[in-house]
């Protein structure tokens, strides 16, 4: 007994003496943000194509040109100094601005241009296809993109694509600029650095990126070498917290300043804590319902504007996304060039009735939908499987892992998909390329957009969207998707619901955090504390 | 044996022992190699694509056909096996298609922050659960044992996840006993020179007692959670051994001959008691080393549970066939650390008899 209780109180003695106050505020200089970070695969701007890893590099690179995430239309220089479209549109030419310099010291010059888009070009990474589109490949790039002078640099396309478009796509994060010089010193068998530069940095961002440690953190340094002003924060550190009510107490408090990912019901407690606040910015992700149409049923066009009529959108966007969502119907999110932001659609059990009657199935039918084990999108399923039985389709949901879900989705296996979709870059053509484009429908396509993932098969909308791809004329090009997006609206088999609200928690005195509507927009450089 | 052939008894006792070597190595890999298959074949047959980790799913149909090809996936399934089994011959893990570095390298990094977590966590489970276990065969019956029993089920059932975050919750968020999730303060993430990775070891070692208090604050509520679970195991298997015990003739000797009885219970029936509970002990230890992915959620702790959970989702073979390994190791080598304590306390089979 003697012993149990010595060793007992030897417990409480250590418990004690090492666990007295730990309490600590973040240091002034530093901001720290939790985030679920384990979708980072890569740290190469050739390479980097996820949430989080895009976040990082929009403060840590620059592309030639960015635009003002409160108006997109507002396209500026950032290594460029100017540019100018040349008579015939089929190439770009690009002033560099003098006297910058990346985070090691070495200059920015035409040379470092060219090596990054040519390098993304080469190593063809999955983001490469942004810069491919305009005719460009690996055995071609050194005649497409070219230094002229000391400080020019030409981009050649083999079409005269809408300037808008080409320019948008240079300031997705593959048209980021890297360091030469730094790479090239880590080259190895050829590979233009990749090996290194995957979990190192060669940058010219306002931050530098110090390490990457895999599903643990990021953490970045202002870079003292910096050419615009120099950010308040000395560092910013991201940790990973996948679990959303852990990043809820760490705020709470005060061990990190910036909650990244809270379910809907933790932003409820948060709204209701005078500590901290909410910030929310509206982001180009749609949420969607994918109606594969190797289903007979789906096939059908009265059973599609059906299901249109039997998803409670309002109610879901209140409830159960509570402010993470707004209702949104078209394929094009808003704020991009040609929105169509007309919500035709609302819960309408007796219109959806009639159209199965019309459609010859009036007693409904059975479907599966592979759903995401994620609580969001398993709550919004089983909201729309509600709806969906009133009007007699029973619908058996399949819940799995996302690679899982994926896997099948991208074999055509599943009868219905409920997805989430962003736009690669800041241009129409980015959705309409993947929603109403389907060049060919065969089973061994060598492009394989949603529309071919739902086997819809559409020659004519193709025609439209690849005219609207060459329109010079915004204002008639912004026409042109209306009308895409209108006629896609009513006929297509996709079930478009929502688009994305980012919403981040954070500390009262965090200020200057931009959310912009791409992840690589969302900016820390001005945040103060 | 007798003294006649004590010559030919160090020959054949010689000979015993590299017979017993070579039987204990060939058993070993054997294992490995019967873990590698199994886990390589999961691996394959889980309804994931293992290209789509690597280009994610925007990539065009060149680029994923591109990867199919330097993944290996064309091949038959045997002949991917074996270019691994030929690549791990030579000490190539391969690399993580998810963290682009190496598997030596990441399980270097993620394996002592479970190695650590797990080691005080089956320290507090043991200390706490060995007297509680004889405390309640003394008493069995009665009140402590009772409490002991209940205390025990509560661990078995109570979901650890929840437990987690109530934890937090109250030591955390409401008394401020314990520091919050993650293995140490962002304040002290750099005044540390990583040596082993075990941030209490480094350092104390570098006498850094400031950053020791403050790891030791993030570790222990986790710690004790992990070790409230197996000391729950543990004390009512030391309750049953001891029960066992206390009932044989000795002890009733011992009583008669008047020996105090703490000295029967902690010397006497314990130490017989210890024989079986090492090996309770080492395989709750085992358990904990693969590491708990919920817990390691709840708190953030980039151990091996997440990593391993992480790389099964994506399918990344490389890193969970590497993982596999190490789990193996582990408990391959526990299982002989206790057949070798089993010598140590138990003189039979010290004597080979």
């Amino acid at each position: 007994m003697l012993h149990s209780r010595t060793l007992l109180a030897a417990t409480v003695a250590a418990f004690t003496l090492f666990s007295a106050p730990v309490r600590a505020e973040t240091p002034a200089d530093t901001l720290i943000q939790a985030w679920a970070i384990d979708d980072i695969i890569s740290l190469d701007p050739a390479e980097i194509f996820e949430f989080t890893a895009s976040e990082i590099a929009g403060n840590s690179y620059e592309g030639l040109i960015g635009y003002d995430p409160a108006d997109v239309t507002k396209i500026y220089g950032k290594i460029a100094e100017s540019w100018e479209v040349a008579a015939d549109g089929m190439s770009i030419s690009f002033k560099i601005k003098p006297g910058r310099s990346f985070a090691s010291g070495n200059p920015i010059t035409a040379e470092d241009v060219v090596f990054s888009l040519t390098r993304a070009v080469k190593l063809d990474k999955s983001p490469a296809f942004i810069l491919t589109q305009f005719g460009l490949n690996p055995e071609n790039v050194d005649q497409m993109v070219v230094q002229e002078g000391a400080d020019t640099v030409v981009f050649k396309m083999d079409k005269p694509y809408a300037p808008t478009l080409v320019l948008y796509c240079l300031t997705a994060t593959v048209g980021f600029v890297v360091d030469k010089k730094l790479v090239m010193e880590h080259e190895a068998n050829g590979d233009f650095g990749y090996e290194w530069l995957k979990t190192n940095y060669a940058g010219s961002g306002p931050f530098a990126i110090r390490e990457w440690r895999a599903n643990e953190a990021v953490v970045m340094e202002r870079n003292a070498n910096y050419s615009g002003d120099a950010p308040a924060m000395a560092r910013v550190i991201y940790r990973h917290i996948p679990e959303g009510a852990t990043q809820r107490l760490l705020l709470e408090q005060g061990d990190i300043d910036i909650a990244r990912s809270l379910t809907a019901e933790e932003l409820d407690a948060v709204r209701a804590n005078p500590d901290l606040k909410i910030q929310e910015g509206p982001k180009g992700s749609i949420y969607y319902l994918g109606l594969n149409q190797k289903n007979e049923y789906l096939s059908k066009p009265a059973v599609r504007q059906a299901m249109k009529y039997l998803v409670d959108y309002q109610a879901i966007a209140d409830t159960i996304m509570k402010g993470k969502v707004s209702v949104h119907q078209a394929f094009l999110p808003n704020g991009f060039l040609g929105a169509l932001n007309d919500n035709p659609f609302a819960l309408d059990v007796a219109r959806a009735k009639e159209l199965l009657a019309e459609a010859g199935v009036p007693d409904g039918f059975s479907v599966t939908m592979d759903t995401r084990n994620t609580p969001e999108i398993t709550g919004i399923a089983q909201a729309i499987q509600q709806t969906m039985a009133e009007a007699g389709i029973t619908m058996e949901l399949i819940p799995g892992d996302g690679q899982q879900t994926l896997t099948k989705y991208r074999a055509r296996n599943h009868d219905i998909y409920i997805g989430r979709w962003g736009p690669d870059y800041q241009d129409p053509h980015t959705n309409a390329d993947t929603f109403a484009r389907n060049p060919d429908n065969s089973d061994d396509a060598t492009s394989k957009p949603l529309a071919w993932r739902n086997a819809w098969d559409i020659p004519e909308m193709t025609k439209m969207a690849d005219a609207a791809m060459l329109e010079g004329d915004a204002a008639k090009r912004a026409e042109m998707y209306l009308e895409i997006q209108r006629e896609h609206q009513e006929t297509s088999p996709f079930v478009i619901m929502f688009q994305e609200i980012e919403v981040s928690a954070m500390r009262n005195n965090v200020n200057g955090f931009i959310v912009g509507p791409s992840f690589n927009d969302n900016n820390f450089a001005h945040v103060t504390k | 044996m007798s003294d006649t052939t004590t010559g030919g008894g160090r020959d054949s006792a010689l000979l015993r022992v590299a017979w017993k070597a070579v039987k204990l190595v060939a058993t070993v890999a054997l294992t490995f190699l019967g873990l590698l298959v199994v886990t390589f074949l999961i691996g394959r047959v889980v309804p994931v694509d293992p290209v789509l980790a690597v280009v994610g799913d925007r990539a065009s149909q060149s680029v994923y056909d591109r990867v199919y090809l330097e993944l290996g996936l064309d091949k038959p399934l045997y002949e991917q096996f074996w270019i691994y089994l030929q690549k791990v011959m030579t000490g190539d893990f391969g690399q993580s298609f998810l963290t682009k570095r190496d598997i030596v390298d990441d399980i270097a990094r993620v394996f002592p922050a479970t190695l650590e977590l797990a080691t005080v966590a089956i320290l507090i489970g043991t200390v706490i659960g060995i007297p509680m276990g004889v405390w309640a065969a003394v008493r069995q019956g009665r009140f402590a044992d009772q409490a002991v029993r209940v205390l025990g089920l509560v661990g078995y059932s109570a979901p650890i996840f929840w437990l987690g975050l109530l934890g937090l919750l109250v030591f955390y968020a409401r008394l401020q006993w314990v520091a919050g999730p993650g293995r140490i303060d962002i304040a002290y993430e750099y005044a540390l020179t990583p040596k082993t990775g075990l941030l209490l070891l480094d350092s104390a070692m570098q006498g850094q007692w400031e950053v020791f208090r403050n790891v030791f604050s993030h570790i222990i509520l986790p710690a004790s959670l992990l070790g409230y679970f197996s000391m729950a195991y543990i004390s009512r298997m030391t309750r049953s051994f001891m029960l066992n015990e206390l009932a044989q003739e000795y002890v009733t000797t011992a009583r008669v001959k008047g020996v105090p009885e703490w000295r029967i219970i902690w010397v006497h029936a314990l130490r017989n008691a210890a024989v079986p509970l090492v090996t309770v002990v080492a395989l709750s230890y085992a358990n904990l080393l693969e590491g708990s992915v919920l817990t390691e959620t709840v708190f953030a702790w980039p151990g091996l549970g997440q990593y391993l959970t992480n790389s099964l989702q994506n399918a990344d073979m490389n890193a969970v066939l590497g993982g596999t390994l190490v789990i193996g190791s582990i408990f391959v080598g526990l299982n002989l650390l206790s057949d070798l304590l089993y010598s140590l306390l138990d003189p039979r089979v010290r004597r080979g008899r």
